[in-house]
């Protein structure tokens, strides 16, 4: 107690003299950016003075792109490339993901429930087991068993492909630091990349179909298990591997023995998120013929039948959840040193065997008719019966209608036109002051080249438009975010309540909430700002809440008997000593909001989002890749923008 | 060698003796190297010759062993009527499995030429892919007239035509802009457009009649059918990019706004286009391969033909009775016997 009273004001004080470094170090930077803009831009805006990017500066890519689609539509079914290599990879995902689902179907579902819930049990005890069991009945009682082991048989090779292949990457950035220097920015790149940007290439090359489903989900999903593994290679304890090394181990020992059970943790987290990764990717892919719980979203939208969408989408959610726990509970298994129970897995085989050839006896293996449970009807009576009464006309605070058209006219006209009005090199040097204050010169430098590639990718003024939806719904996100994180954060119980309320939202298709956001917000940039909030904010609710948590204890308690109230704590202890944290939530903020500004496209959101689907749907190379590339720039920039140093430092650190 | 091989065994014995777990990481490394073997002799088996990405089927094909018809359905309600209809009677009447992919217009041209899909059972015209695929590389083949005729144009709901009958003519529209105002289109009225894959000259032609409107795309159907019932909820005005034949009518009655009458040819440049939109007759495609060896089904699926009366009735049972396509195409081929008789091959 007495020590926690006297490191409190330590810490002040230490803290003191750093914050006032730290503002003159900024003051610096903006000076020395000063002065080179005073020299440069004279000279820029006497060249091309206009108000967006000069078209000088452009490069037109549309006949270059369009000449390389035509090449690869006129040589896919003869040209050596595609015969030898192409054909062979469609061919052997086509294989395994077949052999998968022939397996999954001789199971039956009684046998591929009796396997979850066994190896749930096996990795994460009775109660997972239960709830996996329990995901699976209701994913055949929705009457969604065929499309889920569609998507199950899609997922177990997109997943298995994609730790292979993020594994090696993540050995080689993990052993090799020439290895981490070259694949970290990639990896950072692919983090940002809107799923949808991957598809176009990936069909033109493969055509429709499960093999570009397939190799559209491992690009995205396997980055998370590269990055995660060279994390735990290269944070091995020092003192470890200096003791294995000098018992006389080689480097093959070293690594096996020593480097890669210490990293298992951080493996399996990299594991957890590429299941994640690739089972969202796995609905996106429906686009593109996927087959499974997607194209029953999918095609659900197209009579706009939320109730179906529904349907096809818990089953998802059911699978989210349950991969999570489980594979978050093995990675939590490993750490206690419990003795290894061959025995078990021998349950689990034995058992799921037995339960598949009983339903086989039975004459079971397909789902039942009569226990499916058709949840569509009411679904749909509840989603009319509220855009009926929230649309319009709702006393004293107006209809949704309303909001939507007030948030349209009041902040993104203005944020737009505000953005557009501005000079295009005052929007680069806004963007390398905001980067280097937060950042280093380095990363101030990455934001100001991605915001100059998307001018001369030509599509200065659509980003833009983007760029004032993102930032909106960020702000959007955040206050609300940032509200309920701090409630959550006070409220043990709220918490409890919020957590499975954000994993649904969090894994929901957005597809099903697309039909609902326009009839509350009618078509336009509202509903696209209204999709983006809700697919970003659970991410910023749980990372300010866990930030609020782990403030340090003691300062909390040395707060307290000083008498502050709980408001003073909050705002003097608890939010500046969570800023990383919070600062964290802001870069997840912006990085998921983009994540979904193609899913705006969908519903009247325009800009980037709208070309990139419609490259998809017009199968135009140069206007989706030219758009996709200029979202992933804009992520680049928001991300260096809105990184806090601190974070770069501990990796660096780490390496 | 054989001393490598003693101390790799000495070390190995001695780190099983110190920890468990380790024994359980290694068990599991042997796992992945057996694995990944098994796929490189996956790779080695299948790599010797040639693989034609075109002669690829989908992977959850044929998985009874049955004979099985891939169909493309595409995103409108109109295009699910006729899958489910063909799809029931192959089922039903032809023994055949049937399974379905949801794509895009472009997409599954492409799709159908490389065989991902048998059939596209309703086209609207695509001269560059037809150019490509029938005319150049004769992977697909025409499967005739659906019968029923397509019709794209602009509307307006029929109660704000009671109320104003002139705004039915292009001329007057300037008249209502003020009117067909949203917060999306900016002062000016709003055009609604619809799905990035529907052919569209909106912009071009909002440009040279000198049109005080806005296109906003609403950037798939589900959208713009979920706008135009919210605004006809409440009677407010509206215009829309709408097409015929569609369920939507039957819903919220609309009416078309004439454009400059449609001559063969004056939509030629995409740019200079100020006529209206013309008549399609309605195409069904095949994949070439499965139109000469698709036996019974492809004879079905050629032989399929219905009216815009038919489609719209099914249409209506799945998108506006909430039907599965499957119970809405039962309904109506028990009641229409006759019709589909006559597609059935002998």
């Amino acid at each position: 107690m007495t020590a926690a009273v006297t490191t409190a004001p330590l810490d002040k004080r230490g803290a003191g003299p750093l914050a006032g470094l730290r503002r003159h170090r900024g003051l610096g930077k903006l000076l020395l950016l000063a002065v080179a803009a005073a020299v440069i831009i004279p000279l820029v805006d006497a060249k091309w003075s206009s108000g967006t990017w000069p078209h000088a500066l452009t490069v037109d890519l549309t006949e270059p792109l369009g000449k390389a689609s035509d090449w690869i539509i006129d040589n896919r079914d003869s040209h050596p490339l595609f015969l030898y290599f192409f054909g062979h990879i469609s061919n052997a995902i086509v294989v395994s993901v077949r052999a998968v689902y022939l397996v999954l179907l001789a199971a039956g579902w009684a046998g591929v429930t009796a396997a979850a819930g066994l190896i749930a049990w096996r990795v994460a005890g009775w109660r997972l087991a239960a709830s996996a069991a329990i995901a699976f009945l209701i994913c055949g009682s929705l009457g969604m068993w065929v499309p889920t082991v569609q998507t199950l048989a899609l997922m177990v090779v997109a997943v298995f492909a994609s730790v292979v292949i993020g594994a090696l990457f993540g050995l080689a950035a993990g052993l090799s630091d020439r290895m981490h220097r070259a694949l970290r920015p990639v990896l950072d790149t692919m983090q940002v990349f809107p799923a949808y940007a991957y598809l176009l290439p990936v069909v033109l090359v493969f055509g429709i179909g499960v093999p570009a489903a397939v190799l559209a989900t491992v690009v995205y999903a396997a980055p998370p298990m590269a990055r995660l593994t060279a994390l735990g290679l290269r944070s091995a304890d020092g003192g470890v591997m200096e003791a294995v090394a000098s018992l006389g181990a080689t480097a093959r020992q070293r690594l096996v023995t020593a480097r890669l059970p210490l990293a298992r943790q951080e493996i399996l987290l990299g594991l957890n998120q590429t299941i994640m990764m690739a089972l969202s990717m796995a609905v996106i892919a429906s686009v593109i013929g996927a087959g499974g719980l997607g194209d029953r979203v999918y095609q659900a939208l197209a009579s706009v039948d939320v109730g179906a969408a529904l349907a096809a989408g818990i089953p998802i959610v059911l699978l989210a959840v349950v991969l999570d726990r489980v594979t978050s509970a093995a990675g939590a298994g490993l750490g206690d040193d419990k003795p290894a129970a061959p025995w078990k897995w021998g349950v689990v085989a034995a058992g799921t065997v037995v339960v598949a050839l009983a339903a086989r006896f039975a004459d079971r293996l397909d789902w039942p008719d009569a226990w499916i449970v058709n949840i569509a009807d009411p679904v749909n009576d509840a989603v009319d019966w509220m855009t009926d009464h929230l649309y319009t006309g709702v006393p004293y605070i107006g209809g949704t209608a309303d909001w939507a058209a007030h948030f349209t006219t009041w902040v993104l006209d203005p944020v737009r036109s505000g953005l557009t009005w501005l000079p295009w090199w005052s929007v680069l040097l806004i963007v390398a002051a905001l980067a280097w204050l937060i950042g280093t010169w380095r990363t101030a430098l990455t934001a100001v080249l991605a915001m100059a590639a998307i001018g001369v990718l030509g599509v200065w003024k659509p980003s833009l438009d983007t760029l004032s939806q993102v930032l909106a719904a960020v702000a959007v996100t955040l206050v609300i975010g940032f509200a309920i994180g701090i409630a959550a954060a006070r409220s043990e119980r709220l918490e409890r309540i919020l957590r499975p309320v954000l994993d649904v939202f969090q894994t929901m298709p957005q597809f099903v909430y697309l039909i609902p956001v326009v009839a509350l917000f009618g078509v336009g940039r509202a509903p696209a700002v209204a999709a983006a909030v809700v697919y970003a904010l659970p991410a910023v609710i749980r990372i300010t809440t866990q930030g609020l948590r782990q403030v340090d204890p003691a300062a909390m308690e040395a707060s307290r008997s000083m008498g502050a109230t709980s408001g003073q704590q909050l705002r003097q202890v608890q939010l500046p000593l969570a800023r990383p944290a919070l600062l964290l939530a802001v870069n997840q903020g912006v990085v998921l909001v983009l994540a979904v500004v193609i899913i705006g496209g969908l519903v009247g959101g325009g800009a980037l989002g709208y070309d990139v689907v419609f490259g998809l749907a017009q199968g135009d190379l140069a206007t989706g890749l030219v758009a996709g590339a200029a979202i992933v720039c804009l992520g680049l920039m928001l991300d260096r923008v809105t990184q806090p140093t601190e974070r770069r430092a501990r990796d660096g650190k780490g390496a | 060698m054989n001393i490598r091989t003693r101390t790799r065994m000495r070390t190995r014995t001695r780190t099983r003796t110190r920890m468990r777990t380790r024994t359980r990481t290694r068990t599991r490394t042997r796992q992945a190297v057996a694995a990944v073997a098994g796929a490189g002799a996956l790779l080695v088996v299948t790599g010797c010759g040639a693989a034609d990405m075109t002669k690829q089927a989908s992977p959850y094909a044929n998985a009874h062993g049955a004979k099985t018809v891939t169909l493309s359905v595409q995103s409108w309600v109109g295009a699910q009527a006729n899958v489910a209809v063909a799809q029931y009677l192959l089922e039903h009447e032809l023994g055949y499995r049937v399974d379905t992919v949801q794509v895009d217009e472009v997409p599954a041209w492409d799709a159908l030429s490389q065989g991902r899909v048998d059939a596209i059972m309703e086209d609207w015209g695509h001269p560059d892919q037809e150019a490509r695929y029938v005319k150049d590389k004769k992977t697909i083949v025409n499967g005739g007239d659906l019968g029923v005729t397509g019709h794209i144009g602009w509307f307006v709901p029929t109660y704000f035509v009671k109320q104003h009958p002139d705004v039915t003519d292009w001329k007057n529209l300037n008249k209502y802009a003020d009117q067909l105002k949203t917060a999306e289109s900016g002062g000016k009225g709003q055009l609604l457009d619809g799905s990035p894959s529907y052919v569209t000259n909106d912009k071009a032609l909002v440009q040279n009649l000198k049109l005080n409107y806005q296109v906003v795309f609403s950037g798939s159907e589900a959208a713009q059918i979920t706008q135009i019932k919210q605004f006809a909820k409440q009677k407010k005005p509206f215009l829309t990019y709408w097409y015929q034949p569609q369920w939507l009518f039957k819903k919220v009655p609309m009416t078309e706004v004439k454009l400059p009458a449609y001559k063969e040819g004056c939509d030629a440049d995409p740019k200079k286009v100020a006529c209206a939109y013309p008549k399609t007759p309605l195409q069904k495609y095949l994949n070439a391969d499965f139109a000469k060896d698709g036996g019974k089904a492809a004879a079905f699926l050629k032989n399929f033909q219905w009216t815009t009366e038919d489609q719209n009735e099914v249409s209506l049972l799945i998108a506006d009775q909430k039907l599965s396509p499957d119970e809405a195409a039962k309904k109506w081929i028990d009641e229409h016997r006759s019709t589909w008789e006559a597609w059935v091959p002998q």
